[in-house]
């Protein structure tokens, strides 16, 4: 009641503002004249009483004041006076506002657009309900050393009927298959899901239904789930959809469902879900195909899941029998333990962490945008000294003159925050059409309400931060005695000069740091580039993958025949210098698997280590530019004839035989059951995993082999092409390659095409993204830091000029006084450098992750920075230092 | 003209102004005089303080404020005490008088 009246009482005399003051000065003057009439009465002359009474008033200027001060309208009324005489100060100087808005735009902006990312990946919860509750499921078999191992049909098994914790699991993989019968022929992106893994989600299809248990199984008819984008683009959307039929790799395929245009899985490209169909009756125990997934119980901890895991992992070996050509004690070696992650962190991985880094990064560049406005606010609260003194002398209190200060500088910070969203928001419009490879969750990243409050935020604490600076120097309480002292010294005191070389100093160190960072990434991008990665040019290396189904090649070697014959036409295109065919192309890695080999006994008794297999063309090794250590390739014939040869990598060569020469003649199989392959060749180690990632051991195997991991004829019908061409990249060579493979077979769609360079740049892209952004804040904030010095030496000239011409008419050489100028610039920049170093050698440690080959005290980049930044700073101190020498004495004696 | 007088005791200015215009609404100036002429002199009112005072105890409820003209046409603002303000008077007077009764026991304890 009372509050609500306060409100609209207060409310009234602020818009009729007018109105009020006179109410107020006609209560005053009635109360006066009142006054005067007592006075009169009690036999005063007229004038005599009215002077009484004004005495008893003690002024009517102050009470009415006084009067008008009360209320919380009037705080807002006084507040919008100094916010306009703010503003017009602001606009008086433009030089200064631009200045400070700028670098205050650019350090907000760059703040709010990382960490719109920031929220958008790490922080939101994923678009489905309960989202939390939702846990990819791996392994670890430290036994046999491997440290990353996905599920088995056998565990989904043994999960989904032996668990305590899940309310579903589901198992699923990411695939593609070739679509017939719609439109050209084409390979499109699928996920193979089993079906729980929709409810697992948590999600429905738009339309129809999702998959049920009689799905999964084998014998029955086929279903498929559409993506919402592909229902639109290839069924215009029509709803009779459902219950037609498609070819998926020569199947017919019946539609059931289509899902929800919002629905995305770990932001994986897919038109289609198609059922994974496993018969449980034929699982062996060592089945390990697919990623898993589940919907935890409500309540359930991950710690809870991780030990009912645990206890289910000794289940499995019952329910399961062993694989033919596997020792019966392999689960036993392995020690499988369950490794779970939250779904979200299992998509975002360790991102975070380079985020973080980020937002560390553009936080730095914001407090050296703050230090330097906070600079020239210190400049410009030192021009209007006397103002200050002149009023406090008069009576203003100081918290009203750190009021208008703080408002000029909560204004500043303010409109700079405006425009630092605007700048956010182009920036992740920028980054959501660049498409930023290797960064999840991109289309969730947006400037949502958080992020406007958050450059709100950050905006207000920096006008704080900076604005705070000159009112504890000019506007704390009983500074009016300071104020007014000491106008016309000599030179400034020492305590004037130490906020501002202060300001200087962290600057200077907060650039040390970033200068350091970026340093290191470029040292690390530098070790990246010198990494040989197992294959030459790779921008010359076009690449593309091809899928024969059986109907179209019935058997494995007319399939290779047809395969043949395409990279004989490939090979005939113009500027092509030659061709060849893998499963997994290089950078993609291949199906990992133990190898054992002949002459280590102790292989037979556990499992010997886990290689990447890839299977290959003749000439692939020269195609893609590998070194052959030792032996020799490939041929045609031992491919068709099912030659049982194979080639290794050199570090595997080295680690089971010492020398790669001594590895050929030696024999190696994938299981104990098959036939012993023999090695005639060593190939240069392969970057498989990444640039960055130690080159795993690599068995090459022919396209088609028989008596390979148990079955009797072994072969690839999804292959990788690759082609070396300076055309690669270019429609015109895509066209080619279009025509050559549909002269071998126009049903067969040519997918996934690409360059192997591109794939090489995205291994590189989170070290290029993180070089790129810390080279730009680094470079940022060198300049900000030597426009400090700059600035700092100029003023300090400016001021000190009487001293100058003192010194001068005293017959001090020239080259002295800038010397002197020059070592002030040199000791800030020296004393900013040394705290920076000690601050970037603790920060830099959290680089660590992201760093290669380079140690985040590398001392190449501290010196560099160091010697850099001492050098650049006293350029910027010997550019004003200079003016010095320009003063006349005589009108420098005579100023002021 | 110059007997000593004092400024009101602190913190009871807004009581003295309710009680006053518990007996009748009036202006400003007719409180002042009547809380010196009550207390025979012994409180001055600062006129300052006065208005400030109105403009507080309107804004809280209560008073009501009314303009008026007065028979020398000038307007003049009429205070008049409202249900909320009567009800504040009778609490901050029970508080007054527990308070002096605390203060004269205290006294008297020590004589």
């Amino acid at each position: 009641m009372t509050l609500w009246r306060q409100f609209t009482r207060g409310l009234h005399a602020l818009l009729r503002s007018k109105a009020a003051d006179r109410d107020i000065a006609d209560e005053i003057e009635g109360y006066l004249e009142q006054s005067a009439a007592a006075y009169e009465a009690a036999g005063l002359s007229p004038a005599e009483a009215r002077r009484q009474a004004r005495l008893e008033m003690s002024g009517a200027t102050a009470v009415r004041e006084q009067v008008r001060s009360y209320g919380w309208e009037n705080t807002v009324a006084s507040s919008m006076s100094d916010l306009r005489y703010a503003a017009r100060r602001l606009r008086g100087s433009l030089g200064f506002t631009t200045i400070s808005i700028v670098t205050l735009a650019l350090g907000i902006g760059a703040s709010t657009a990382i960490f719109s990312v920031i929220e958008g990946v790490l922080l939101k919860p994923l678009s489905y309900p309960e989202s939390e509750r939702i846990i990819a499921i791996r392994h670890t078999a430290p036994g046999i050393h491997i440290e990353d191992l996905n599920v088995a049909s056998s565990l989904y098994f043994t999960y989904t009927e032996e668990n305590r914790v899940f309310r579903d699991v589901g198992m699923w993989r990411s695939d593609t298959a070739s679509v017939t019968g719609v439109g050209q022929p084409e390979e499109v992106p699928c996920l193979v899901v089993t079906n729980r893994f929709l409810p697992v989600l948590g999600v429905q299809p738009a339309l129809g239904r999702g998959f049920s248990g009689v799905d999964d199984h084998p014998k029955s008819e086929r279903a498929v789930i559409l993506s919402d984008g592909y229902w639109k683009s290839h069924f215009g959307a029509d709803r009779s959809v459902l219950g037609r039929r498609i070819l998926l790799d020569g199947d017919a395929h019946t539609v059931i469902g289509v899902m929800p245009p919002s629905f995305q899985f770990l932001d994986l490209p897919f038109s289609l879900l198609i059922p994974l169909r496993v018969e449980r009756a034929n699982v062996g125990l060592i089945s390990f195909c697919c990623q898993g997934i589940a919907r935890l119980k409500p309540g359930v901890t991950l710690t809870q899941a991780d030990a009912d895991v645990t206890r289910m992992l000794a289940l499995a070996p019952a329910k399961f029998p062993v694989n033919p050509g596997f020792s019966s004690n392999v689960w036993a070696t392995a020690r499988i333990a369950p490794r779970l992650f939250f779904l979200k962190d299992y998509q975002i991985g360790d991102i975070g962490k380079t985020l973080w880094m980020l937002m560390a990064t553009v936080g730095i560049v914001l407090a050296i945008a703050c230090a330097n406005v906070a600079n020239l606010l210190l400049v410009r609260a030192d021009g209007r000294r006397q103002e200050l003194a002149v009023r406090a002398a008069l009576g203003a209190g100081w918290g009203r003159l750190a009021r208008e200060l703080l408002l000029e500088s909560l204004l500043l910070s303010v409109v700079s925050g405006a425009f630092g969203l605007a700048l956010a928001y182009g920036a992740v419009r920028v980054l959501a059409a660049a498409r930023v490879e290797n960064l999840p969750r991109i289309q969730e990243v947006s400037i949502d309400p958080f992020v406007v409050l958050f450059a709100l935020s950050i905006s207000l604490a920096a006008g704080l931060l900076f604005g705070l600076i000159p009112v504890f120097k000019y506007a704390r309480p009983g500074i009016s005695a300071a104020l007014s002292s000491g106008t016309r010294s000599v030179s400034q005191s020492k305590e004037h000069h130490r906020a501002r070389s202060l300001l200087v100093i962290v600057q200077v160190a907060l650039a040390v740091v970033l200068l350091v960072g970026s340093g290191l990434m470029i040292r690390t991008f530098q070790a990246l580039r010198s990494v040989d990665p197992g294959f030459s040019h790779a921008e010359h290396l076009e690449t593309f993958h091809v899928s024969i189904p059986e109907s179209q090649a019935p058997e494995p070697e007319r399939a290779l025949r047809m395969e043949q014959e395409m990279l004989r036409k490939l090979e005939s295109i113009a500027g092509v210098s030659s061709v060849a065919i893998a499963s997994n192309l290089p950078m993609e890695g291949g199906q990992g698997d133990p190898v054992y080999a002949e002459d280590h006994p102790d292989h037979a008794r556990t499992v010997p280590p886990i290689r990447t297999l890839k299977f290959v063309s003749p000439g692939y090794f020269s195609t893609i530019g590998a070194r052959l250590i030792a032996g020799r390739d490939l041929t045609w014939a031992e491919t068709y004839n099912q030659t049982p040869v194979a080639l290794v990598s050199e570090n595997m060569a080295r680690e089971l035989w010492r020398d790669p020469r001594s590895a050929i003649g030696k024999r190696v199989r994938p299981t104990l059951k098959d036939d012993w392959r023999e090695v005639i060749g060593v190939v240069a180690d392969l970057r498989d995993v990444g640039v960055d990632q130690k080159a795993p051991g690599i068995v090459y195997w022919p396209l088609f082999q028989k008596n390979f991991e148990s079955s009797p004829a072994y072969f690839f019908r999804n292959v990788g092409f690759l082609i070396r061409t300076p055309r690669a990249g270019s429609l015109a060579l895509l066209e080619d390659i279009q025509k050559s493979v549909a002269r071998v077979n126009s049903t067969l769609p040519v997918a996934d095409v690409k360059t192997l360079g591109s794939v090489y740049k995205k291994s590189l892209a989170r070290t290029s993204f993180s070089l790129v952004l810390l080279a730009m804040a680094g470079a940022m904030a060198l300049l900000l830091g030597l426009i400090g010095i700059y600035g700092v030496i100029s003023y300090s000239v400016s001021q000190r000029t009487r001293e100058i011409g003192i010194r001068l008419a005293l017959g001090a050489p020239l080259e002295n006084l800038t010397k002197m100028f020059v070592r002030y610039g040199l000791l800030l920049s020296a004393a900013g450098v040394a705290f920076g170093l000690i601050a970037a050698l603790r920060l830099t440690r959290l680089m660590k992750s992201i760093l290669y080959e380079v140690s985040p005290s590398d001392p190449i980049t501290y010196l560099g920075v160091s010697a850099g930044l001492v050098f650049a700073a006293a350029l910027a101190s010997y550019l004003p230092a200079r003016k010095a020498t320009k003063v006349d004495p005589v009108v420098a004696l005579r100023a002021d | 003209m110059n007997e000593p007088n004092t400024d009101v005791i602190q913190g009871t200015l807004d009581m003295l102004i309710l009680k006053t215009l518990s007996l009748e609404p009036m202006h400003g100036f007719g409180i002042a005089r009547r809380i010196e002429q009550i207390s025979r002199g012994v409180f001055k009112v600062n006129p300052g303080s006065l208005l400030t005072a109105l403009q507080r105890l309107e804004r809280s409820g209560w008073l009501d404020a009314e303009w008026r003209r007065t028979e020398n046409a000038r307007r003049a603002k009429i205070y008049k005490l409202t249900r909320s303000g009567k009800k504040q008077l009778e609490s901050e007077t029970a508080d007054w008088s527990r308070r002096t009764s605390a203060i004269a026991r205290l006294l008297k304890a020590e004589g």
